[in-house]
């Protein structure tokens, strides 16, 4: 469906929010879930793909979304050009969500740009009345964003760099393995090897976790098993079954 | 109104805008974006005998202008096809067409036996581009005498109309199409995916866990287009051409280079409404010429 950018603005060096007006997609949303984003100008077919972006925030009421993106190659080199006003066509939402713990303290742990999906889900935990704890690692300092929207939001956030220049030095796991107990819940998005960690730490703590995983994309819709992603009884697609699995229900390290 | 009716040897169709196999599951999924019955045919995965788990990922890479898949032959075998996913499309108006594969000629004939009779299919589409294990794992598709025999035993398993999709991974498309038809396909599907690679550069290593893939998408059109041509002038055969389509303009190249019909792949990732668009350009197309139909368009362009 076609929708309208309302803003796309530079948060830190190449990473960017897009707002956009989208009333169907923000009406239907859950946490967790993306958008397949078409990156090539109007005709043109270039890039050939979709990209699939996580939903960042979404606001119903005014009929906007945001995504929460990185510059890393071509097609979200193009997104970071986008003007007010430009037409962007989008699917979703797409996948299967975070599902809502209750009567567990919610702990979101986010590693890079896998804090995207973790601002709408902090939004729904606050509405659902609880207090999430958020966690959130960046290679640099430079990079941290949007730690003062879950703040704005009465979460309690810690942010850890690898440099050392904001907040723990270390990664984000450690600073999890800190807090971590059998009375929390779980909601992380990152790279694979930090997921794979903290299933570890959230396996022993006796913490249920969920994970929301990446993988690259065809349809994005369910149709070309391109995005699979190996669980003890087969493969599963990550764009319909996920983006979001109970940490149990896939094989991290394959 | 343009009358889009399609007639492939044996098979009819309500218009010649076919999906194509591996690219647009069993229907389901595209339900929510458009009427699964307008479409002209409806080409369902790739099924084998028994179930296969596919390849490890990455699967998927994006190249220029296309995409390199080995998804490998993801599916859960033609018992369970019968049982859970045909049912689902009794009913549906457009001919449902089942692709099959297997590893021995053994298997692709069993497969076939099996289908037999089944009420939504309307036609079987064999895939030739398969490792053949009785003869090291060279591709069926790749040989001609292969392809007569695998075809043949096909034949004599089933009813149905038969339709051959060829590999363009091979030296001289003619000949293969040759040995097809000589085993009893009545019609012709080219063509299947491009073998390529990617590789990173960061990581040093191939990008698909199962280094090659196949190329698809608008990248592979030229050869798509050439090879229709060449069987189309040397075997007057019925035809479906694919490969790169996302136009009705695309399909129209297909069209007057011989195929009776085409179907849509890859593009069905970039717009799943496209094949839908694709009809109501070519009944655009049509009515802005003063035609009929197209049949008067296939293989136009030949001399
Ligand atoms: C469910 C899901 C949600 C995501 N949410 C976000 C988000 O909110 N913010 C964000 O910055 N990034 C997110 N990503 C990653 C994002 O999709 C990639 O960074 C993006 O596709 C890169 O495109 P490109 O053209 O800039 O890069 P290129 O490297 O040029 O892309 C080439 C191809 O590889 C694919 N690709 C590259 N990196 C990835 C990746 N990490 N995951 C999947 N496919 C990839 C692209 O889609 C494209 O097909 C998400 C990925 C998934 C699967
Ligand atoms: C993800 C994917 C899966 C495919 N699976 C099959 C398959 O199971 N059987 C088959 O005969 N062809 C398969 N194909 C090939 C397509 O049906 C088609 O021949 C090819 O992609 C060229 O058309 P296109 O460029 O329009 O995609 C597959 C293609 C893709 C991209
Ligand atoms: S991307 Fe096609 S099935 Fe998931």
């Amino acid at each position: 469906m076609l929708t309208t950018v309302r803003k796309n603005t530079m948060l830190a060096d190449g990473i960017y929010r897009l707002i956009l007006s989208a009333p169907q997609v923000a009406a239907d949303a859950e946490p967790g879930q993306f958008v397949h984003v078409q990156t090539a100008p109007q005709m043109s077919r270039d890039p050939f793909l979709r990209r699939p972006l996580s939903i960042h925030e979404c606001s119903p009421q005014e009929g906007t979304i945001a995504l929460l993106y990185e510059v890393v190659g071509r097609g979200t080199h193009l997104l970071s050009h986008l003007q007010p006003g430009d037409e962007v066509d989008l699917l979703g939402p797409l996948g299967r969500g975070f599902t809502l713990v209750p009567g567990r303290r919610p702990v979101l742990v986010g590693g890079g740009m896998g804090l995207a999906p973790l601002l709408f889900l902090a939004r729904r935990l606050r509405e659902a009345g609880q207090r999430p704890a958020v966690l959130v690692g960046f290679r640099r300092g430079r990079d941290v964003v949007a730690s003062e929207d879950f703040a704005a939001l009465g979460c309690q956030v810690e942010i850890a760099t690898e440099d050392g220049s904001v907040g723990f030095r270390g990664v984000v796991t450690t600073l999890l393995e800190k807090h971590l107990s059998s009375e929390d819940a779980v909601y992380a998005c990152g790279p694979r090897p930090m997921l794979s960690a903290l299933k570890d730490a959230c396996q022993q703590a006796g913490a249920p976790l969920q994970v929301s995983l990446e993988e690259r994309m065809g349809c994005g819709i369910g149709a070309c098993l391109g995005c699979a992603c190996p669980t003890p009884n087969g493969y599963v697609r990550v764009c319909t079954e996920g983006p979001v699995f109970w940490a149990e229900e896939v094989d991290l390290h394959g | 109104m343009a009358d889009l009716t399609t007639v492939l040897g044996p098979l009819k169709l309500p218009n010649p805008v076919l999906v194509a196999s591996g690219t647009f599951g069993y229907g389901e999924e595209y339900g929510t974006y458009i009427d699964l019955n307008q479409l002209g045919g409806l080409v369902v995965k790739g099924t084998t005998l028994h179930p296969r788990g596919g390849n490890r990922p990455p699967r998927i890479v994006e190249t220029p202008a296309g995409l390199l898949n080995s998804v490998g032959l993801q599916n859960p075998g033609v018992d369970a096809v019968i049982r859970e996913e045909l049912p689902k499309l009794t009913g549906l108006k457009c001919p449902v067409i089942v692709n099959i594969a297997g590893s021995t000629v053994g298997e692709y004939a069993e497969v076939a036996a099996r289908l037999n009779g089944q009420p939504s299919v309307a036609a079987l589409e064999i895939n030739i581009s398969c490792p053949n294990v009785e003869e090291g794992g060279l591709a069926f598709g790749t040989d001609p005498v292969m392809v007569r025999d695998v075809v043949q035993a096909v034949r004599e398993a089933t009813t149905l109309p038969l339709i051959c999709k060829l590999s363009p991974n091979v030296g001289d498309i003619v000949q293969i199409a040759e040995a097809a038809v000589e085993g009893g396909a009545q019609i012709l599907s080219l063509i299947n995916t491009v073998l390529g690679m990617s590789i990173d550069v960061q990581a040093r290593r191939p990008v698909l866990a199962n280094t090659f893939g196949g190329l698809s998408g608008p990248a592979i059109r030229p050869i798509a287009l050439r090879m229709v041509w060449e069987v189309y002038a040397a075997l007057r055969v019925p035809i479906i051409g694919m490969g790169g389509i996302t136009s009705g303009q695309d399909a129209l190249e297909f069209i007057l280079a011989g195929a009776g019909a085409i179907a849509v792949g890859s593009a069905n990732f970039v717009d799943p409404r496209i094949s839908v668009r694709i009809i109501r350009e070519l009944e655009a197309y049509i009515e802005s010429q003063g035609l009929d139909g197209l049949s008067s368009l296939v293989g136009a362009a030949h001399p």
